[in-house]
C-alpha cells in the first residue's frame, strides 16, 4: 500500500541512483555576524542607558548636540534593532539555513557582501544620526542614500537565500525557512514603500506623503518592522534552535504551519493601532484593532508550541542556561503578544498611549523575546562552532539572572510610571479643572521610576558583558571550525512529485512559488489598507484657513526634525476632555495636509506642542529663547535638555529655495517663482522676531540664527485653527 | 464615514468581499490540508532540525 510506505523510504529510493556529494558549511560568516551582533549590542544598549540616565539627569548629555536625547534616541533604537538584533538574525539564519537545506550558501560573495554592507550601513547610521540627519520616521530615520544601501544589501541577502534554496539537497522546506522567506519579502516591501522620499540634498529629503497618509504609511511600516524584523525571523530561529537545544522535535509541526500562515495574513493589517484616537479615519483605526485582537490566536499558538516542545524535558530547564534563556524568551513573546492586542483596544490605548507603558511593552519584546533568544542561540552556537564545551555554565546562569532582574527592574517601574502619569494627566478637580495643569508636575512625579529603569538597563547590560567574557573564554579553549564538512545525496533533477501528494507539498517544494504566495498574502493587507487612504488625499476634509508654512517656519520645522523633538513631544491632541482642556482644540486631519513628514510623535515625555502657538497657550518669543538656552530656568525641575547651539548657529537660507520648490513638487501650493522671494520673506519674519526679543528681554540676536527659525515654527503651531474660531473655516466636500 | 472615504474608488464594495473570500478559502484550504496530512510527512518535517548533522556533541547536553 502506498500509505504504508514512509516518506523516508521514498526519499531513499529517490536518492538511490544518485551519488553522495561532499560540501562544507560556511561557519565563518556566522562567526562574523555573531561578533558584530555582540559588539553593536553593547554599543546600542550603552546608548540606551545613556538616554535613560538623561531622563532624570539631563546633564548626562555632555552638553553636546551629538549626544542630546533627541539624537541618541533614534541611535539607540536603530542600533539595537538593526545592529544587535539584525546581525544576530543573520547569524542564526546563515547557520540554520545551510543545515536545513543541506547546502553551503549559494554565493560566498553575497554572504560577505551582506555582512560588510550591513556593517557599513550601521557605521553610516552611527555617524549621521548624532549629526542630526534624520527623516523623523521612527525606526526608519536614516536618510535616503542609506535607504538605498539598505535595499541593495537586503536584496543580496534575499538572492543568496533563494539561491541556496534552489540548490538545496533537501526536498522539503522546514517551517523555519518559510519564516525566513516571509521576512525577506515583507521587509523589502515595507522598507521600499516607507522610503519614498524626494531628495533635496545628499542628506536631506522630504517624504512624498503628508499628514494622515504619511502617518498611516509610517505605522504600517513601523508595526510591521516589529512583526517581520523582530518577530518572524526569530520565530524561524525558535523553530530551529529550541528543538536543537532541547534535543527533541517541535511539539506540533501542524501548529507551526498554522502559526506561519496566520501571522503572514494577519500581521500586516494591524499597523493603524498605533494611531488610535488620532486624526486617522476611524475605519482604519477599527481595522487595526480588529486584526490586532485576531493576532492573539496565532501568537499564543506559537508560544505554546515552543513551550510544549519542552514537555518531558522541564527537568533540564532547571540546569541548562540555554533552555532557561529560551523559555523566558518564548514567555516574553507570549506576554508581549497578549499585551500588544490589549494596547490596541481603544479604551486601553486611551490610558497607555504617549506614556512609558509603551516603552515597557517594547522592552519586554526587545529584552525578553529578542535578547534572550539571541543569548540562548549564542550560548549554543559558539561551543558548537569552536568544537568545544561552554567555558562556564555558572557564568551563563549569572548572565541569565542579571538579565532577568534587569528586565524586571526595567519594565515594572515603567508600567507604574505609565499608569501614574496617564492618570495624573486625566485627573480633574470637582470644579472641573485639571488637578495637574502644569505638565511638569506629572513628570517630576515619575522620576524615581526613571532612575529604577536605568538600574534595570545597567543590570541587563552587565549580563551581556558576562556573556562576552564567557563566550571568549569558550572560543579560546576550542578551535574554530571555519568550514564544516558535510555530505548529502543530491536531489533528483526534474523531480515530478509522487502521485497523490497534497498541493502544499508541491508548493512548499517550490521556493519561488512560496515566495510569490507570501508576497500576495502580505500585499493584500497593504493594498486594502493603504490605497483608500492614498485616495483620501482628494477627500480629506480640508480646512481653508490652513496655510503652507512660511520659509522661516519650514526651516524651524526642519530644525525640530534635526533635534529629534518628535521623540518627546507629540503634535496630536486627541479628542478627550483632559487633552482639549490642557492643549486646546483637538487635532484634525485637514491640519496636516502640508506636513511632509507628519510629526505626530508617539511619546509625551514633554507636553504636546500641536497648539503651542495658539493664543490659549502662547508664550512670548523671549520665553522660548531662554527656554531653549536653559529649560530649567523657565521651568524649574524640567528634564528637557538645553539647546544653546540653536542660539549660536545660523541656518542656510540659500537651501530654503530648494526646500520650497521641493515642497511645491510634492503638492504644497507655493506660487510659482516664490523661491525668489524666500530671502526677503525670511528676513521680514525673522527681523520681527528679533525685534520682539529685543523689546521683551533686551536679547541681541540676528534674523539668520537657528533659534529665530525655531521660534517662528513653534509660534506658528496651532494658529491655523484660530482663524477657524472666527468663522472663516470652510470644509470642502468631495464631488 | 466609512463610505465617504471610499467613494473615490470604483466598485469599492468588492474590496472587503474579495479579501474575505481570499482569507476564508485560504484558511479553509489550510485546515483541510492539515487534516489529511500524512503522519509520516509530519514526522519527517518535525525531525529535520535534529537529523541534519552528526556532530560529536550533538546527542548529549553540553553540561556533560
Amino acid at each position: 500500500m502506498m500509505e504504508g510506505k514512509t516518506l523516508a523510504t521514498e526519499e531513499k529510493l529517490e536518492h538511490s541512483s544518485l551519488t553522495v556529494e561532499k560540501f562544507a558549511y560556511d561557519n565563518h560568516i556566522v562567526r562574523l555576524f555573531v561578533i558584530a551582533s555582540v559588539v553593536f549590542g553593547i554599543v546600542g544598549m550603552s546608548v540606551g542607558l545613556m538616554a535613560a540616565i538623561q531622563l532624570f539627569y539631563p546633564a548626562a548629555n555632555l552638553g553636546l548636540p551629538f549626544t542630546s536625547f533627541g539624537r541618541i534616541r533614534p541611535l539607540h533604537t536603530n542600533a539595537v534593532i538593526f545592529a544587535f538584533v539584525g546581525n544576530a538574525m543573520f547569524a542564526g539564519v546563515y547557520y540554520s539555513m545551510q543545515r536545513l537545506l543541506k547546502a553551503r550558501m549559494f554565493s560566498d560573495f553575497l554572504s560577505y557582501f551582506n555582512f560588510w554592507g550591513w556593517q557599513a550601513i550601521i557605521l553610516a547610521a552611527a555617524i549621521t544620526l548624532p549629526l542630526g540627519y534624520t527623516t523623523s520616521h521612527e525606526y526608519a530615520e536614516l536618510e535616503w542614500p542609506i535607504d538605498i544601501a539598505i535595499a541593495l544589501v537586503w536584496v543580496a541577502f534575499g538572492v543568496n537565500m533563494i539561491g541556496t534554496i534552489l540548490k538545496r539537497r533537501e526536498r522539503h522546506l522546514y517551517v523555519a525557512i518559510w519564516f525566513y522567506i516571509a521576512t525577506f519579502v515583507t521587509v523589502a516591501i515595507l522598507h521600499i514603500f516607507n522610503s519614498i522620499q524626494l531628495p533635496i540634498s545628499i542628506f536631506k529629503s522630504y517624504y512624498v506623503f503628508a499628514g494622515v497618509q504619511d502617518a498611516l504609511v509610517q505605522w504600517w511600516y513601523g508595526h510591521n518592522a516589529v512583526a517581520f524584523f523582530l518577530t518572524t525571523p526569530f520565530l524561524g530561529l525558535m523553530y530551529y534552535y529550541l528543538p536543537k537545544a532541547a534535543n527533541r522535535p517541535v511539539f506540533s509541526y501542524k501548529l507551526s504551519i498554522i502559526h506561519f500562515w496566520s501571522l503572514i495574513f494577519i500581521y500586516i493589517w494591524a499597523g493603524p493601532h498605533h494611531l488610535l484616537y488620532t486624526a486617522l479615519p476611524d475605519w482604519a483605526q477599527s481595522l487595526g484593532t480588529v486584526f490586532s485582537i485576531m493576532l492573539i490566536a496565532p501568537s499564543w499558538g506559537g508560544m505554546l508550541n515552543g513551550l510544549l516542545t519542552l514537555r518531558g524535558a522541564w527537568d533540564r530547564v532547571r540546569e541548562d542556561p540555554i533552555l532557561k534563556f529560551m523559555v523566558v524568551a518564548v514567555t516574553a513573546y507570549g506576554m508581549s503578544t497578549f499585551e500588544g492586542p490589549m494596547l490596541s483596544l481603544k479604551n486601553v490605548n486611551w490610558i497607555s498611549h504617549y506614556t512609558d507603558w509603551t516603552i515597557a511593552h517594547v522592552h519586554i519584546g526587545g529584552l525578553g523575546w529578542n535578547g534572550f533568544l539571541i543569548f540562548g542561540i549564542f550560548y549554543w552556537l559558539v561551543p558548537k562552532m569552536w568544537g568545544t564545551q561552554l567555558h562556564s555554565v555558572k557564568l551563563a546562569n549569572t548572565h541569565f539572572w542579571l538579565g532577568t532582574l534587569g528586565m524586571i527592574f526595567y519594565a515594572l517601574p515603567l508600567y507604574v510610571a505609565g499608569f501614574t502619569q496617564s492618570l495624573m494627566w486625566k485627573q480633574f478637580t470637582p470644579d472641573g479643572f485639571l488637578v495637574y495643569s502644569n505638565f511638569l508636575q506629572t513628570v517630576t512625579q515619575i522620576l524615581p521610576m526613571y532612575m529604577l529603569r536605568a538600574v534595570g538597563g545597567a543590570l541587563y547590560l552587565a549580563g551581556v558583558f558576562v556573556m562576552v567574557y564567557n563566550l571568549m573564554k569558550t572560543a579560546y579553549a576550542g578551535k574554530f571550525i571555519r568550514n564544516e564538512e558535510a555530505e548529502a545525496p543530491a536531489l533528483q533533477k526534474n523531480y515530478v512529485g509522487k502521485p497523490n501528494e497534497g498541493w502544499h507539498h508541491r508548493l512548499e517544494r517550490r521556493a519561488v512559488m512560496m515566495t510569490v504566495l507570501v508576497f500576495i498574502a502580505v500585499a493584500t493587507g497593504g493594498i486594502i489598507e493603504i490605497i483608500p487612504t492614498m485616495l483620501v488625499k482628494s477627500n480629506v476634509p480640508s480646512i481653508a484657513s490652513v496655510q503652507p508654512y512660511t520659509p522661516l517656519e519650514l526651516e524651524g520645522r526642519d530644525l525640530y526634525i534635526r533635534e529629534g523633538c518628535v521623540g518627546c513631544h507629540s503634535q496630536m491632541v486627541r479628542p478627550f476632555r483632559d487633552e482639549t482642556e490642557r492643549y486646546g482644540e483637538y487635532s484634525k486631519a485637514g491640519e496636516f495636509v502640508y506636513d511632509h513628514p507628519f510629526l505626530w510623535g508617539s511619546k509625551r515625555t514633554g507636553p504636546d506642542l500641536h497648539r503651542e502657538g495658539h493664543s490659549k497657550n502662547r508664550r512670548s518669543d523671549s520665553w522660548h529663547y531662554f527656554h531653549m538656552l536653559e529649560p530649567q530656568q523657565m521651568s524649574p525641575g524640567s528634564i528637557m535638555p538645553p539647546y544653546p547651539w540653536l542660539l549660536e548657529s545660523s541656518f542656510d537660507a540659500e537651501a530654503l529655495k530648494d526646500k520650497i520648490s521641493a515642497m511645491r513638487t510634492l503638492g504644497v501650493p507655493y506660487p510659482e517663482g516664490y523661491e525668489n522671494q524666500v530671502a526677503e520673506e525670511v528676513k521680514k519674519q525673522g527681523e520681527a522676531i528679533v525685534q520682539r526679543l529685543k523689546e521683551e528681554a533686551k536679547v541681541k540676536t540676528s534674523a539668520d540664527k537657528e533659534i529665530v527659525a525655531m521660534i517662528a515654527y513653534l509660534q506658528r503651531l496651532g494658529t491655523d485653527i484660530e482663524v477657524k474660531a472666527e468663522g472663516e473655516e470652510t470644509t470642502n466636500t468631495p464631488e | 464615514m466609512f463610505k465617504y472615504y471610499f467613494e473615490g474608488i470604483k466598485n469599492v464594495e468588492i474590496f472587503p468581499i474579495i479579501s474575505l473570500i481570499i482569507f476564508f478559502t485560504f484558511f479553509l484550504g489550510m485546515i483541510v490540508w492539515l487534516l489529511v496530512m500524512k503522519k509520516s510527512y509530519v514526522d519527517k518535517m518535525k525531525n529535520m532540525p535534529l537529523q541534519s548533522e552528526d556532530e560529536p556533541n550533538e546527542s548529549k547536553s553540553f553540561l556533560l
